[in-house]
């Protein structure tokens, strides 16, 4: 039940905001969001509300790990 | 697609794995502490890349499975009240309560209608003035600040046909719950990414610390279950306990702060009945004094009496840790996906019916 998925940010109306992946669109709420985001921006979502923006420097964070595990050879751009 | 294919990478996994299995000398079992690890391990087939001296066990974190059959038989008798009308995430719908379940109440006339969030249980109360609308609150800190904020929405907008039955459950008592019983053998947890979204690492600390028991929060891709047992493989060869963060594309150190705050606002921690662990103290949510008007257990008399287990399920003891299904007797004869016996078979995410669907005969 705590299936939460990444989607972009299309459209902002105030606490509203339409959220699409893969061809996949919905509305959702910006209520408890820790920070506003900005269209292009991506988001996770679930029940119905956006739980966080994804700040793509932290994601590379996961990148560089693998890279010390050895599992790639460089941290993609 | 952004953030999802590249964790869902073949030879990727297969390259972890082999890490993994280059440092793991020491014998391991770790708890996935969230049903949606659950289903993902099976899923991608994780146990089968694993050395077999490490042991993935499930722990209590489906929502469904572990709400008290108290609770399901509160929400059939709120659902009998004359023009009530009954919202709910679906997983709720077909678990048994003592004597009924939602969807056979619906079968006999009860208004029972599924939503995918609380705001939809909202227009259902803005588009029914004449009626009550109830909405059954489950679910871990991943999903009670989103219902927090709909009651926020609805005094904001005078809407005063809205209530919610809160059944709401924190995860960390519960992990402490289990460690502190002393029957649960673990030596390290996967701890549930989504519900870190929103609390951060912090409430995990002493579990780490007191425990010397390693937590690592853990996204939901393959690849993001594979890193997070690497480190706590890591962890466990350098005799470490520490709390740590896999999952850092959503989880960060200090959470998402605004949720928490209209979490609390709302609610308070109250103790609770776990099915299987019984009450927890301080692992539940009510609604405060100052939102008893959108509270259902103030607006209707739902006292119900208390509810045994089924007879021979052994949910309880799976949701601690110290069964399998395969230890349980009804477990694929009395006990199917098709008819359920306990919790643990109903809700998808449940380990009974991830084992049902994944493991072999």
């Amino acid at each position: 039940m705590c299936l939460a998925v990444p989607m972009e940010v299309i459209e902002i109306d105030g606490q509203n905001a339409r959220v699409g992946l893969g061809g996949v669109v919905r509305d959702i709420r910006l209520d408890i969001l820790d920070e506003r985001p900005e269209i292009g921006d991506y988001v996770i979502v679930h029940a119905g509300f956006a739980l966080h923006r994804i700040d793509p420097e932290d994601a590379r964070i996961t990148l560089q790990l693998w890279k010390e595990m050895g599992a790639i050879d460089e941290v993609p751009e | 697609m952004k953030y999802l294919s590249e964790y869902r990478d073949g030879a990727l996994a297969s390259k972890i794995a082999d890490g993994i299995n280059a440092i793991s000398k020491k014998p391991a079992r770790f708890m996935e502490v969230c049903g949606t690890h659950t289903v993902a391990i099976f899923r991608h087939g994780i146990r089968g890349i694993l050395p077999e001296h490490i042991e993935l066990i499930s722990g209590p974190g489906c929502p469904v499975c572990v709400t008290a059959t108290r609770d399901i038989d509160k929400a059939i008798k709120v659902g009998r009240i004359p023009d009530v009308i009954v919202a709910t995430f679906g997983d709720l719908m077909r678990v048994p309560g003592s004597e009924s379940s939602l969807q056979k109440e619906k079968s006999l006339g009860a208004d029972v209608r599924m939503v995918y969030s609380t705001m939809d249980a909202l227009d259902i109360a803005r588009q029914n003035g004449e009626k009550k609308v109830v909405f059954l609150g489950i679910g871990f800190e991943t999903t009670s600040p989103t219902i927090a904020a709909a009651v926020l929405a609805a005094e904001a907008e005078g809407i005063d046909n809205f209530s919610v039955l809160s059944s709401h459950k924190l995860i960390p008592p519960a992990v402490g719950a289990l460690l502190a019983g002393g029957e649960l053998d673990v030596s390290g947890f996967i701890c549930p990414g989504h519900v870190s979204t929103v609390i951060g690492t912090a409430p995990y600390e002493p579990v780490a610390a007191h425990y010397h028991t390693p937590c690592v929060v853990v996204g939901f891709e393959p690849i993001d279950i594979l890193q997070g047992i690497y480190m706590l493989v890591s962890q466990i060869e350098a005799g470490e306990a520490r709390v740590e963060i896999q999952y850092r594309r959503s989880v960060t150190p200090e959470g998402n702060p605004n949720a928490i705050k209209t979490l609390y606002r709302v609610f308070e921690p109250c103790d609770a009945p776990w099915r299987g662990l019984g009450v927890i103290p301080k692992s539940g949510l009510a609604l405060r004094e100052e939102y008893r008007a959108f509270d259902a257990d103030a607006q209707f008399d739902l006292e119900v009496p208390d509810a045994p287990e089924p007879p021979g399920c052994m949910c309880g003891d799976i949701l601690r840790g110290v069964k399998t299904p395969m230890d349980c007797k009804l477990f694929r004869k009395a006990c199917t996906p098709e008819n359920p016996v306990g919790p643990c078979m109903v809700s998808t995410e449940g380990t009974c019916a991830a084992y049902y669907k994944y493991s072999r005969l």
